[in-house]
């Protein structure tokens, strides 16, 4: 009888200090990673605009139905041209808003015309973002001019997965985690124009 | 007529692109009066601070769990809390950020210093840890999303014969491994790329892994918590702490009477029967093979740490930079044709190519101790199971076994001692006939 209490007692102490050891262990390994990067803000998922290659991943490998991903137009950047190469198919019959004409799958990119200057009329081209698909197809087109259109993650819609799945399916490498207080990156030269209009 | 216009415009636009090459040289944007620049609008991510209201949720469903597990002994109010928690942190915060999941974030943090895992995610991981270190898994119990999904499709449980249990056992650890080295080499996140139901918690999600996930749940209506107990890394992680734990479920709430009612309640294989006195010639076999086991794990632990070197270069394919330079070095070498989005990426960047192979070669470099340490905890794990399995210990009772009883609390209705304490049947004996002699011992 005396063993078997002993035998208790010593399994008692062996599982008291066991845990108290590994709860120690747990608190440590916690505030060391809370001390080395606790103060670091939660992340999201953001494409780097510079590196991205419209390769139109984001439209089918979103985990929603919908893809968070959609075109972003930056006014500053955009040169209001006419025939707008991310908005018209390069083959179109006429430079007519005729769906036909158009390059988006979806007719998401809108064409209001605002003036005359010298005989060029001016355009200004607005991504209405319900109809948009994130396939890239006028990031593409419009590269070949200023590069105004771009795609971002928008945040409203993103459940910022912890493994994003478009991230794995990104041939370039352009998805990557940004602090929750930046959400949005810009491109370099987008980044520049906006500056130069702002000072 | 229409054609000439589309080629007019197209050789317009490629003189512009050729007068315009160069990539500094950007149309201006023209000033028009009257006219303002329009501004894009960028909607804010979910606000930092309902993360931590995430982990408020988190800390009261554990503390209810373990309330309603070992004190209140609630089987109803465990699952209606498991329900609760399939609602929030699963369809309402669709499955993300889990504590399975977290297992990763902490793992990059601690290989990469550059990034930080914040303070929520931490939470996330360390919370259930400590509370399973003090009261067993009660986190698998009711609050996992994943659990409390798999723990209501459980209805026609079977029983998985011992050996075959024991032998898929040991894949949450595998797993585990595999996820760790993964994440900390910055390659994926794969325990969320495979979870199986996240899916279901977001309603859409890939055809692959809404197949996957409906397959874990018809497999759970047969073998309880499949999921759980074959797979689930976070699990893995919870098992031997469980073990530790200084206040568990115990299958009667005072002293066990040994009347075998609950032998086949749990639908997780958790309930073990009181052990029988082994043989002399038995104990001997057993403590040989114990011997035995202890000088050659040390070994078998080197040999396929050593071995797992060998797993560098297949380990490192699930890697971008790796796939790439694979991919542009065939394509160097004229034995693949054409080129993908990936490679046309890599060219068009202008990186050479031998700075890429240099990155790969330092990659399978970097894999190869990955693969070292992940065959080294594979031989580990199995040397631990089988000296766990040679190790005999006592039972006069029947009892959950500590690691993989998910404190799910489907046993305490079939003991007697229970249905008597909660006034159901005047005492024990209406139920169990019981030898006149015990009966006056108790």
């Amino acid at each position: 009888m005396t063993s078997a209490t002993n035998r208790q007692d010593r399994r008692q102490f062996l599982g008291g200090g066991a845990r108290t050891v590994g709860a120690m262990a747990l608190a440590g390994f916690s505030g060391f990673l809370a001390g080395r990067s606790g103060k670091a803000e939660e992340t999201v998922w953001q494409i780097d605009p510079d590196v991205c290659t419209t390769c139109g991943n984001c439209a089918t490998y979103c985990v929603l139905d919908e893809s968070a991903v959609k075109a972003v137009q930056c006014f500053d950047l955009c040169a209001m041209c006419d025939p707008c190469p991310g908005y018209f198919d390069l083959s179109h019959q006429e430079r007519t808003t005729a769906a036909e004409n158009q390059l988006c799958p979806t007719g998401a990119v809108l064409r209001t015309f605002i003036a005359e200057q010298a005989g060029v009329p001016r355009f200004e081209y607005y991504i209405e973002e319900k109809d948009c698909i994130g396939c890239g197809k006028c990031v593409e087109g419009c590269a070949m001019m200023n590069g105004s259109l771009y795609l971002q993650v928008r945040h409203d819609r993103c459940v910022n997965c912890n493994q994003c799945a478009i991230a794995i399916a990104c041939p370039s490498q352009a998805f990557r985690r940004v602090p929750a207080s930046q959400p949005y990156l810009m491109k370099k030269k987008a980044l520049a124009a906006t500056q130069r209009r702002g000072s | 007529m229409r054609r000439p216009l589309g080629i007019l415009f197209a050789t317009a636009l490629l003189g512009l692109l050729a007068a315009g090459a160069g990539a500094q040289d950007l149309l201006s944007r023209p000033e028009i009066d009257g006219h303002a620049t329009p501004t894009a609008e960028f909607p804010e991510p979910r606000s930092a601070s309902l993360e931590y209201g995430d982990v408020a949720v988190l800390a009261l469903a554990l503390g209810l769990s373990v309330y309603l597990a070992l004190v209140r002994r609630s089987r109803r109010g465990l699952f209606l809390l498991a329900i609760g928690s399939l609602a929030y942190f699963g369809f309402y915060r669709q499955g993300c950020v889990c504590a399975i999941g977290s297992i990763q974030n902490v793992a990059l943090a601690l290989s990469d210093s550059s990034y930080g895992v914040s303070l929520a995610i931490l939470a996330f991981f360390a919370l259930p840890l400590v509370a399973t270190l003090f009261f067993g898994r009660t986190f698998c119990a009711a609050v996992c999303p994943l659990g409390a999904i798999q723990e209501l499709f459980a209805l026609r449980p079977v029983k998985v014969p011992p050996w075959l249990d024991q032998a898929l056992g040991l894949a949450p650890y595998v797993y585990l491994g595999a996820a760790v080295v993964y994440a900390a080499t910055g390659t994926a996140f794969i325990i969320c790329e495979y979870d199986p139901f996240v899916a279901f918690f977001r309603l859409s999600g890939s055809a692959n892994m809404l197949i996957v996930g409906a397959c874990f749940l018809v497999i759970g209506l047969f073998i309880g918590r499949p999921y759980c107990r074959y797979l689930c890394p976070y699990g893995a992680l919870l098992k031997p702490l469980s073990r530790l734990s200084r206040w568990h479920v115990r299958i009667p709430p005072e002293e066990c009477i040994n009347c075998r009612l609950c032998e086949d309640s749990c639908p997780y294989g958790a309930i073990r029967p009181p052990t029988v006195k082994q043989s002399v010639a038995d104990r001997k076999a057993t403590r040989l093979r114990l011997v035995l086991l202890l000088a050659l794990s040390p070994l078998i632990v080197a040999a396929t740490g050593w071995a797992g070197r060998g797993l560098g270069v297949p380990l490192a394919r699930l890697h971008p930079e790796s796939q790439l330079a694979e991919r542009v070095r065939l394509e160097e070498t004229g034995q693949v044709e054409g080129t993908t989005d990936a490679s046309d990426a890599f060219y068009s960047t202008g990186r050479p190519r031998q700075e890429l192979y240099a990155a790969a070669l330092a990659l399978h470099e970097r894999f190869a101790v990955a693969g070292m340490l992940l065959g080294g905890w594979v031989a580990l794990v199995i040397a631990v199971k089988l000296i766990h399995t040679n190790l005999h210990r006592q039972r006069t009772e029947y009892s959950a076994e500590r690691g993989n009883c998910v404190s799910c609390g489907r046993c305490f209705w079939y003991c007697p001692a229970e249905q008597a304490r909660l006034g159901l049947i005047e005492n024990v004996d209406v139920v169990v006939k019981r030898p006149a002699a015990e009966k006056g011992e108790s």
